[in-house]
């Protein structure tokens, strides 16, 4: 300490305007936090009304009292929601075509995006992209087109669709296929080319170096297109509301508005309920499959 | 085990030609090495013998057979790779009996199988590793463990010690000659370092431009190269250039490499090189150790002559002067006990009973 003070005694004194790295990225850190904490709490306080009021009973929310805190909480909106055998009908419903969607979009999505991202073949750069403006074109502009398409079916073949909940089954993989397809092409881009050229060297087939070679290599990208797909799945609201009409083909989206929303009385309660009772599977999905999400498996397959 | 043959093979991307129609024979058990600069279609070569690229026009055969169109698993060899290209969800163990466990072998021979080629690389004790818990060394040795457990009629590597740094390559090296020798099995190599082709080879193809340009042993490359492009890819430092003529100064052949410098050639080169017309633009090739210093070099063949270096480069066993020359840079290898200063003349001396003589219009050793 001594030794510098007597070398910078000449020296004139400076005034750091530009900190080190170090102090640039606390500055970062700061910054990073404050946005981030404005975000949680955006994202964050409606869930939490939603559990307040979920809470609290018909009186208490029609009651001039602050809405922010519940003065005599209950349990009666879950147990009438999950002793309601409509209800169980959506959640059971939504769960099915949400599990089949899933199924569906990464039987066809994956050897796609393998075909696409491995196959050199006449087109596939086109496919590729098209497969992709699919995915931009809106879900509003396509259910009257689509709706008209079951209606003619229906009319040629007597097999009827609409107010189904399996006709649902058919239409997500419209919104999930393109988009897993073009996150599974990006995954399998990202895999070195030495490392199906090895496997087939080692004598493994196309669809073997699909299976044992691709898939667990791009685990963390097949769990994001099945988040994707599942979320997209669960959460869908327009088409549910277009396609299904009877209470015992709804899913749990539509369900809970037509049936708990009767003329201009909300039953709030239930419906805060019902919310979070139908966010909790993608929740848990998430908490699950994070860990997975986040790690790249790749480390290590050729040069780090 | 295996030959292979390569028969007029071309290798064509739309319009452009990566492989002019090669020929290539390479008996059972011996270890080739193809080098050349980066396009000049080596690799490609290896690809075509793989089976990973298709064959344009010609034949390929393995152990007689005709493989144009036979998958890569059908043709009974294994490859290994400049990244590796280790299967990063299997364990070391796992990675070196995937080909045998497509293939369903009994279980108990796929283990001595690896078991056996993991105490020959010396990765025993790694068997149960992944690869990202490997250095770049250990993961090269499970890729070659890959390629030995299936006991292929051929083995293919593609620049496997590039990714490597200098001296683990050279201990690499090393091993895989060690794993040869003991394998015995027909090896095709790939690589653009002219020294690892050099150390390992039985012989050599040289490539250039997607053509073969000359193929021998290591020790027939460099004494007795076909062309200059042979010539000055192979050695290190390359060899040297001085463009010269062939004159008749007092009823001796003389090669003249400027106004005021002549050598007389021995009476050996002097027979071969008479014929020579007098016309002809010609180049002197010669190689840095065949430029010494004039003290420790003498007899036969040897001419003396004065040059003034502009750089030394002292090697510590060697000495090397760079100087111009006849409007190039000439480079000599002396003795490190030489005082060679830079601006300093220094007595040099040619050995030109090592000297080459080329064309300079064609290129080729006359």
């Amino acid at each position: 300490m001594s030794s510098m003070a007597i070398i910078d005694k000449g020296a004139p004194t400076r005034k750091v305007k530009y900190g080190s790295i170090s102090r640039d990225r606390a500055w970062a850190l700061r910054w990073s936090y404050f946005f981030l904490v404005i975000f949680a709490f955006a994202s964050l306080v409606p869930p939490i009304y939603m559990l307040i009021t979920s809470l609290k009973s018909s009186t208490e929310i029609s009651a001039a009292t602050n809405p922010w805190w519940v003065f005599h909480p209950t349990i009666e909106n879950y147990v009438a929601l999950l002793t309601s055998s409509q209800f169980l009908i959506f959640f059971r419903n939504s769960a099915m075509v949400s599990v089949l969607v899933v199924i569906i979009t990464m039987l066809i999505s994956v050897p796609a995006a393998f075909a696409l991202a491995r196959m050199r073949f006449w087109g596939s750069a086109t496919i590729a992209t098209g497969i992709f403006l699919t995915y931009l074109i809106p879900d509003t502009l396509l259910f009257l087109p689509l709706f008209k398409m079951f209606a003619v079916f229906s009319n040629w073949t007597g097999i009827e669709l609409i107010n189904r909940w399996y006709v649902l089954v058919i239409v997500y993989p419209t919104l999930t296929v393109p988009f897993c397809t073009w996150i599974m092409i990006g995954y399998f881009a990202s895999i070195p080319k030495e490392l199906d050229e090895a496997a087939i060297i080692d004598g493994a087939s196309w669809f073997q170096t699909l299976t044992r070679i691709f898939i667990p290599v791009a685990l963390p990208g097949l769990i994001a297109a099945t988040i994707f797909a599942f979320t997209v799945s669960w959460a869908q609201f327009l088409y549910p509301m277009v396609f299904t009409t009877s209470t015992d083909q709804l899913v749990m989206p539509a369900g809970i508005i037509t049936t708990l929303i009767k003329g201009d009385v909300f039953n709030w309660g239930q419906i805060m309920t019902g919310a979070l009772l139908g966010a909790a599977p993608p929740l848990i999905i998430y908490a699950f499959l994070m860990d997975y999400y986040i790690a790249g498996l790749t480390a290590g397959a050729t040069k780090g | 085990m295996a030959d292979v043959t390569l028969r007029k093979v071309v290798k064509r991307y739309d319009d452009v030609e990566a492989v002019r129609g090669i020929d290539l024979d390479i008996p059972d058990h011996e270890f080739v090495v193809l080098v050349g600069p980066s396009g000049c279609g080596k690799s490609t070569t290896l690809r075509m013998i793989a089976g990973l690229e298709d064959i344009s026009d010609g034949d390929i055969m393995i152990g007689g057979d005709i493989v144009n169109d036979v998958p890569p698993k059908d043709r009974d060899i294994a490859m290994v790779f400049q990244n590796y290209a280790l299967y990063p969800h299997m364990t070391v163990a796992e990675n070196m009996s995937f080909g045998l466990r497509l293939k369903h072998y009994p279980k108990a021979e796929i283990k001595q199988r690896v078991t056996e080629a993991a105490r020959m690389l010396d990765i025993t004790e790694l068997i149960d590793r992944k690869p990202k818990q490997l250095s770049g060394g250990q993961r090269q040795r499970v890729a070659m463990g890959r390629a030995i457990v299936r006991n292929p009629k051929v083995f293919l590597f593609d620049e496997p010690l590039s990714n490597l740094d200098a001296k683990l390559r050279v201990q690499m090296r090393i091993e895989i000659k060690k794993v040869h020798q003991k394998v015995r099995t027909t090896t095709v190599y790939v690589t653009h370092d002219q020294v690892e082709a050099m150390t390992l080879a039985d012989r050599v193809v040289v490539m250039n431009h997607g053509r073969i340009e000359q193929v021998g042993p290591p020790s027939e490359l460099y004494h007795r190269p076909a062309t200059r492009f042979v010539a000055s890819f192979i050695g290190s430092p390359a060899m040297n250039f001085v463009p010269c003529r062939i004159e008749d100064i007092g009823g001796t052949l003389h090669v003249r490499v400027s106004d005021t410098l002549a050598f007389p050639l021995p009476a050996s080169r002097a027979a071969r090189y008479n014929s020579v017309s007098r016309d002809t633009k010609l180049l002197l090739g010669l190689r840095p150790e065949h430029v010494a210093d004039a003290r420790s070099n003498s007899g036969p063949g040897f001419e003396t002559f004065e040059a003034t270096p502009d750089v030394i480069e002292p090697m510590g066993m060697e000495t090397f002067v760079y100087f111009p020359l006849a409007g190039g840079q000439i480079c000599g290898r002396v003795n490190p006990a030489v005082d060679a200063r830079a601006g300093a003349p220094l007595r040099l001396a040619v050995d030109l009973n090592h000297m080459h003589l080329l064309n300079e219009e064609t290129g080729t050793v006359i």
